[in-house]
């Protein structure tokens, strides 16, 4: 019972996976991709997470929190590239 | 252009917290379950990369003021330390030694000298990692 509807959400997940693909590869601007790419991650969070319960081990746990780290870390970089022009700035101006 | 950046700056004071915390977890728990010396000190650096992201790096280096080339010497002296402690015991190099022990407040704890083999992987991991950064992120 359980793993029908987890098998349903992984499914669910992976068609929002496609569509969020589908605007990585159309995007027409930048910002559209970096968001597409953050949602992305979340989403693979939530697969990490119905995964762990189908194959019933919570060995996977601690990658949900790391993959939240690493999406958050990847797109404030991304974003601060995009706004500045530079990544690690060597001195601020004020 | 001035910027304004104070929700990124005010998130990044909590959230590296909570990083930094996450990493020595996952180091401390790499005996018995998934993590260790590699992935505690890879997010280690990943805190020390979202702080660089929030501030700038001379204030990075002010609050840490940390040569990574030193810290990843003083990681390999870890390792080759513990592994050639083995030979003052007459076994084999790289021979680890256990036992329980009755700490104060902990009770009774098994320690392991792999931990100090891992703890100079972290650090040669961080500092690896931050030199890395350091040298090809810089703006001049």
């Amino acid at each position: 019972m359980i793993e029908t509807v987890v098998l349903i959400a992984i499914f669910a997940i992976s068609v929002a996976i496609l569509a969020l693909l589908y605007r990585v590869i159309k995007g027409p601007s930048i910002p559209d991709r970096v968001v597409a790419l953050d949602a992305i991650g979340i989403n693979l969070i939530a697969i990490v997470a119905l995964t762990s319960i189908l194959l019933k081990t919570d060995a996977f746990l601690v990658i949900i929190l790391l993959l939240g780290i690493l999406s958050f870390i990847g797109t404030v970089a991304f974003s601060k590239y995009l706004e500045k022009g530079v990544i690690f700035d060597h001195d601020r101006d004020n | 252009m001035k910027t304004n950046d104070i929700i990124l700056q005010t998130t990044t004071k909590v959230v590296v917290f909570i990083i930094i915390l996450f990493s020595i977890f996952i180091f401390f728990k790499g005996h018995y379950t998934p993590g260790g010396g590699f992935v505690g000190g890879l997010l280690t650096s990943g805190a020390i990369v979202l702080l660089l992201l929030a501030f700038d790096m001379k204030t990075v280096a002010e609050i840490l003021p940390i040569n990574y080339i030193y810290m990843t010497a003083t990681g390999l002296l870890f390792a080759v330390g513990t592994a050639a402690g083995a030979l003052f015991f007459n076994v084999p190099f790289l021979t680890h030694a256990f036992g329980d022990v009755y700490l104060p407040i902990l009770g009774k704890t098994s320690l392991h000298t792999a931990t100090i083999f891992d703890l100079g992987v972290f650090l040669v991991v961080v500092g690896v990692t931050m030199t890395i950064i350091q040298t090809i992120g810089g703006d001049e």
